[in-house]
């Protein structure tokens, strides 16, 4: 057998020859670790940009906050006094303070719901095959894409109180501006003019504006359902809904909640479209914390004010994370 | 009407016709018959048994189950049950609750369903696992949970994508005996999609063997096997397969295990043929020896599977007499590849 091997295949044989051939290296050259080989020094220069980052700009503002919230430090005088807990007791004592912070639960629950929902229904089209899908996707994508400031800009036009876009609908489709009509005589809305108007309009373009990242991340989650779940509950005979409401739901509801989760983020921490919008108007109708925060300590200079309520934010959405995250991790789902 | 399952001029393409994964297919499926559709990766077989399901619509041609023609309807008007190569168990549901959810997709009563679930988990052995999660079922079991949710509705036929493919080789063979024990208990027609030859033999009543989109031959195992329509089909078929030396524009085919000592078959109408062997292996019992064949046609690599039985002194560098018994042989036209009558040798 071995034989018949070595005289049928000599290429074998050279093979081995070959392979014994090369000397080792010379001497001199001894085996080294080079930087690139050594991962611990390697995870240490590729973490340190992000740790000054997070430690400079994340970290000493957040440490300064605290800071402040128990000092006296105002923008005519910046001497820093100790004060205890009197910034936090005149909070307290303020119906804005209050106001603000319902207003801020109000914004984010409506926000986050609206969000997850329609973030859900966008996903759905996201991952449909269709002619000029492209275009969709593109057009979906837009209000994310677009910076914040000229996206409210561009709504405060849209809901200006005598010019508005959506209120020249309104009248010309027989909804507004006639004797009896649905939305109301007037000829004008007021969008930001009357408090529940205010908040449903500020809510709405946070939502318009958000809901393209939730769907996005949504997408992702959907796209991860192994195909096959979706044909085997069909080859069982479930219709749409009882696909949608019994596999695909389920099987999206981590990331569901982590688009939720980045909801209630970017809402509770949300302030440029309040204050482009509404300024926290009317009557404080639309003030949220960080409008709150942002008129009492820069605009009003008193630092230790402002701090104190904007501290304020920090455990609720702590909280708020925690118990999203912890819900994630029990829905075990594969 | 007997046949369960027709397929009539089914083709189907993707990518704006550039790709014809089923290309003119008819086939029929008898009551209770195991059918086996058998053939290389990229034949056509799963999607075949996809459009077979609904979750294909094919570019041309019908399906009928049942004697309806079902091509437009959607999966669940098909009265059918696919086992996935994957199992798609739902992840998130009970193994109860996985077998429930087709008949709470038909709207069964609670106390029907209960007992159906009843019925198929004890059939299957699984009662113990009803309350679990499939991410705690072994892979046998998992198979066993797929095929009682595929049971439960007792659909008209059962079409099974590779199910055994996921399992180790030690449990796949155990799991074939139960497959073919469960499919003989229940009667149901099944449609079974694999690329190994041994469980179709196994398993198939009649084995469907595809190629490029194409039926090259339906028949009984020992059909397919000892009388191959094609070229395609003798090489596909056995482990080694089919011999083929061409001579005067046919191709002379011959089974391994018909390549005989001269001096182990000393009677019968013999054709004579030196075999030069110069590897040999030694398999489970048998010896199969690699070898250039002469006598025949031009000289040919072939392989010859000596059983135990042949006790022939055999040295690899050797030339041998060897005979092939005239019935054994199989012609092939050169050209189109198909059986052809005997030539005289």
């Amino acid at each position: 057998m071995s034989s018949v091997s070595a005289g049928a295949d000599p290429g074998a044989v050279t093979a081995v020859e070959v392979t014994e051939a090369p000397t080792t290296g010379s001497p001199a050259a001894a085996p080294r670790k080079r930087l690139a080989d050594r991962e611990g020094a390697l995870a240490w220069i590729f973490l340190m940009p992000s740790v000054a980052y997070i430690i400079v700009l994340v970290g000493v503002p957040f440490a300064l906050a605290i800071g402040f919230a128990f000092s006296d430090v105002t923008a005519g005088d910046p001497s820093f006094d100790w004060v205890g807990l009197r910034n936090f007791r005149r909070a307290f004592d303020d119906p804005v303070f209050w106001q603000s912070l319902t207003n801020t639960v109000i914004f984010t629950g409506v926000s986050m719901v609206l969000i997850v929902l329609l973030g859900k229904v966008l996903a759905n089209i996201l991952i449909a095959n269709f002619r000029g899908k492209w275009l969709v996707r593109f057009v979906v994508l837009l209000p994310w894409t677009t910076p914040v400031a000229l996206s409210s800009i561009a709504w405060l036009w849209m809901l200006d109180s005598i010019f508005s876009p959506i209120d020249w609908v309104l009248r010309e489709v027989g909804l507004l501006g006639e004797q009896g009509a649905l939305l109301g005589s007037g000829s004008n809305m007021y969008w930001l003019g009357k408090p529940g108007l205010a908040m449903a309009s500020v809510i709405a373009v946070h939502v318009w504006r958000i809901t393209p990242l939730a769907a996005v991340i949504m997408m992702a989650g959907l796209v991860a359902i192994p195909r096959d779940m979706e044909e085997a509950a069909q080859v069982d005979g479930a219709g749409y809904w009882r696909r949608m409401v019994e596999i695909t739901i389920p099987l999206v509801l981590p990331v569901a909640a982590v688009a939720a989760l980045f909801g209630v983020v970017f809402t509770f921490t949300d302030f440029a479209v309040v204050d482009v919008l509404t300024r926290g108007g009317p009557n404080n109708s639309t003030q949220v914390l960080t409008s709150w925060a942002f008129f009492r300590g820069i605009e009003g200079g008193d630092i230790g004010q402002g701090a104190a309520t904007a501290l304020f934010i920090f455990p609720i959405l702590l909280a708020a994370a925690i118990a999203i995250l912890r819900a994630v991790r029990r829905m075990d789902v594969r | 009407m007997s046949a369960v399952v027709t397929v009539r001029d089914l083709v189907k393409t993707f990518d704006h016709g550039k790709v014809r994964a089923i290309d003119g297919v008819d086939l029929a499926t008898e009551q209770g018959e195991y059918l086996v559709l058998l053939g290389p990766s990229g034949c056509g077989k799963t999607t075949l048994l996809r459009t077979i399901a609904g979750l294909e619509r094919p570019t041309t041609g019908q399906v009928w189950i049942n004697g309806f023609d079902v091509t437009g309807l959607p999966p669940r008007a098909r009265r059918i049950a696919m086992v996935f190569q994957s199992y798609a168990l739902y992840p998130h549901k009970t193994v109860h609750a996985n077998i429930v959810f087709p008949l709470r997709a038909a709207r069964m009563a609670r106390p029907d369903r209960e007992q159906k679930v009843r019925w198929a988990a004890e059939l299957l052995g699984i009662i113990p696992l009803l309350g679990r999660k499939p991410r705690q079922l072994s892979g046998g079991e998992r198979q066993r949970v797929a095929l009682a949710r595929a049971l439960v509705r007792e659909p008209a036929v059962f079409l099974l994508d590779e199910p055994l493919s996921n399992l180790d080789a030690q449990l796949r063979a155990t799991a074939r005996d139960e497959l073919k024990r469960f499919q003989q208990e229940i009667g149901t027609t099944t449609i079974y999609v694999t690329h190994d030859q041994a469980e179709a033999m196994g398993l198939g009543d009649r084995i469907a063997v595809l190629s490029a989109g194409q039926v090259r031959q339906v028949g009984h195992p020992v059909e397919v096997y000892d009388d191959p329509a094609d070229t395609f089909v003798a090489r596909f078929i056995g482990s080694p397969p089919m011999n083929l030396v061409a001579r005067d524009g046919v191709l002379v085919g011959f089974r391994p295990e018909h390549l005989l000592p001269a001096d182990a078959v000393p009677a019968g109408d013999r054709v004579r043929l030196k075999l030069a062997v110069d590897r040999m292996e030694y398999l489970s019992g048998d010896r199969h020896l690699y070898g250039r064949v002469s006598g025949l046609g031009p000289e040919t690599r072939v392989v010859a599977r000596l059983p135990a039985t042949v006790t022939s002194p055999i040295t690899a560098g050797e030339a041998y007499d060897f005979v092939v018994l005239r019935d054994r042989l199989r012609f092939f036209d050169a050209r189109t590849e198909r059986r052809t009558d005997p030539v005289p040798l």
